[in-house]
């Protein structure tokens, strides 16, 4: 079963919307334009798609989400369901399509996710946000905030492994020199480390650079069957390996606060594809702050374990590096519209695989892995794609 | 959840009000296991451990180390100062549970440092445990 999914099937549409500070348009708004812009990038019309996944907004939140875009977009899908879990959402997504797809349930699905932070969100809104996270009872109550829940992670990961500040900061700026290159990031002046650790702290020991974006924005997939996908305007890029490790909800119940759940998924992933971290031209890595990056380079392979900061520090995740790593700019410095944020390593994924990156495009992007988290290191996926089905 | 100058009161429930009696009298309880004899925290219907579904409650040494920390320096609303220093703490009964650090120095810090329980009154029904820093001395 291991392969069960490997090669059969694509991503055959990808788009996304204008990110950043997008006013005037709701979130609903942001995912029917995702929708239907991923939709003729794959030259799929309306009455092909026969499934539909979404992601709740915050800012505008519906109780059936997808049911609301499917009528808005006058599609009437055989498959479909929103979620309203946290940014480890869209690749979990992708892997339920997946399923979907080689079981029958549906063909043809748009996966859109949208939301509007920035300009949306009303005081009560924003307070649900932070609400979200956390024990009610055992947790919240603490005043803890969502930097600290991470910055917990990496306090622990500095006394382990004498990780230090300077080596989280190589995060930030690693994102930043690969936004410098992407026109729709929203912040592309490159930053140093002596600036990641003069801007103010705000969870030890995490700065404001540290920090992922608050953004609206909106992204969205056409997945189909390998064998659909050849009919497609687009070069399909090929689902390789999937895997999922959820280990937690709460921080404080974690079993290891500085070993994630990305061990399990990236195993599951690599053994699907028959593939291993060195064959991987590029990794996109869940970064709303910047430990999460330094965690997943280790527990995903791609050096050993407590050796995340010096690795991070041989510049070898910058451009031009041996393993670029968010090569749109992360959530640290492309967008971060809250739950649809890892959507957009998904498109740049599919851009780079495609040789469609503009400036930024990779001399080699034949094999690449995404990899998204969720809670506080608690709910993993991580995906392989490739140009080629096997 | 209350206005922004209103911290976040613990909702209680009939399974956690014991927790939440204890801290009333000063006192930390904790679950433990009748057939495997473990703690655990949070209180729960069943051992985490092994899965058996009667547990008693239990008046716990309120000792521990800080597991780790984080300065709060942007708290989340005004009712919180700031900075806070938030922790997890490994009680010395096994558990590990969030808790905040009182009158702690955040400059000083560190992972491993003792900590005793202590109690501060949020309300009427609420008492919230919290941990001091302790001497090695005090330690049993």
């Amino acid at each position: 079963m291991a392969d069960s999914l490997r090669g059969k099937l694509a991503i055959v549409g990808a788009f996304d919307t204008a990110v950043g500070v997008v006013p005037g348009k709701t979130p609903t708004e942001l995912c029917v334009e995702a929708a239907l812009g991923a939709m003729a990038d794959a030259g799929i019309g309306r009455s092909q798609v026969d499934g539909l996944i979404t992601c709740n907004a915050f800012a505008e939140p519906i109780m059936y989400h997808a049911e609301a875009v499917a009528e808005y977009l006058q599609i009437f899908p055989r498959y479909c369901f929103s979620v309203n879990t946290g940014g480890g959402t869209t690749f979990t997504v992708l892997h339920h399509a997946a399923s979907a797809i080689a079981t029958g349930m549906a063909e043809v699905i748009v996966i859109s996710m949208a939301d509007s932070l920035r300009s949306s969100m009303t005081r009560e809104q924003a307070k649900r946000v932070q609400s979200s996270t956390g024990h009610p009872q055992f947790e919240q109550p603490y005043g803890i905030t969502v930097p600290a829940y991470y910055a917990l992670i990496a306090q622990a990961h500095m006394a382990e492994y004498g990780t230090t500040a300077e080596q989280f900061a190589e995060v930030a700026v690693s994102c930043r020199a690969h936004a410098a290159g992407n026109p729709t990031a929203q912040k592309r002046e490159p930053i140093t480390v002596d600036d990641v650790l003069a801007s103010p702290l705000i969870a030890d020991p995490l700065h404001l650079l540290d920090c992922s974006l608050v953004s609206d924005g909106g992204s969205a997939v056409v997945v189909t069957s390998a064998e659909r996908a050849r009919d497609c305007a687009q070069a399909p890029v090929y689902l390789l390996g999937v895997g999922e490790g959820h280990s937690h909800e709460h921080i404080s119940q974690a079993q290891n606060l500085t070993t994630s759940g990305a061990v399990d998924s990236g195993r599951l992933a690599y053994e699907m594809a028959g593939l291993g971290p060195g064959d991987m031209d590029f990794a996109q890595l869940y970064d709303c702050f910047t430990p999460t990056v330094l965690v997943e380079l280790e527990d995903l392979g791609f050096c050993d374990k407590g050796e995340g900061g010096a690795f991070l520090q041989t510049g070898a995740t910058r451009p031009g590096g041996s393993l670029p790593v968010n090569t749109h700019g992360g959530m640290l410095s492309h967008c971060h519209p809250g739950n649809p944020g890892a959507m957009f390593a998904l498109t740049e994924s599919v851009w780079q695989l495609r040789g469609q990156a503009g400036e930024r495009q990779l001399p080699k992007a034949e094999v690449g892995l995404v990899h998204g988290q969720g809670g506080i290191m608690s709910s993993h996926t991580s995906i392989i794609l490739g140009r080629e089905a096997a | 959840m209350g206005a922004g100058n209103e911290k976040i009161l613990p909702p209680v429930t009939a399974l956690t009000e014991p927790y939440w009696a204890g801290c009333r009298e000063q006192e930390l309880r904790l679950q433990q296991c009748d057939a495997c004899g473990q703690y655990q925290f949070y209180p729960r219907s069943i051992c985490s451990h092994c899965g058996h579904n009667e547990l008693t409650w239990r008046r716990v040494s309120g000792r521990g180390r800080v597991a780790s920390f984080s300065v709060v320096r942007r708290p989340m609303s005004e009712a919180y100062p700031a900075p806070t220093v938030i922790a997890l703490v490994d009680l010395a009964e096994g558990p590990r549970m969030m808790s905040s650090l009182a009158d702690a120095d955040p400059d000083s810090l560190a992972i491993g440092q003792a900590v005793a329980v202590d109690f501060a009154e949020w309300s009427e029904d609420i008492f919230m445990p919290v941990f001091r820093l302790v001497t090695e001395e005090k330690q049993p």
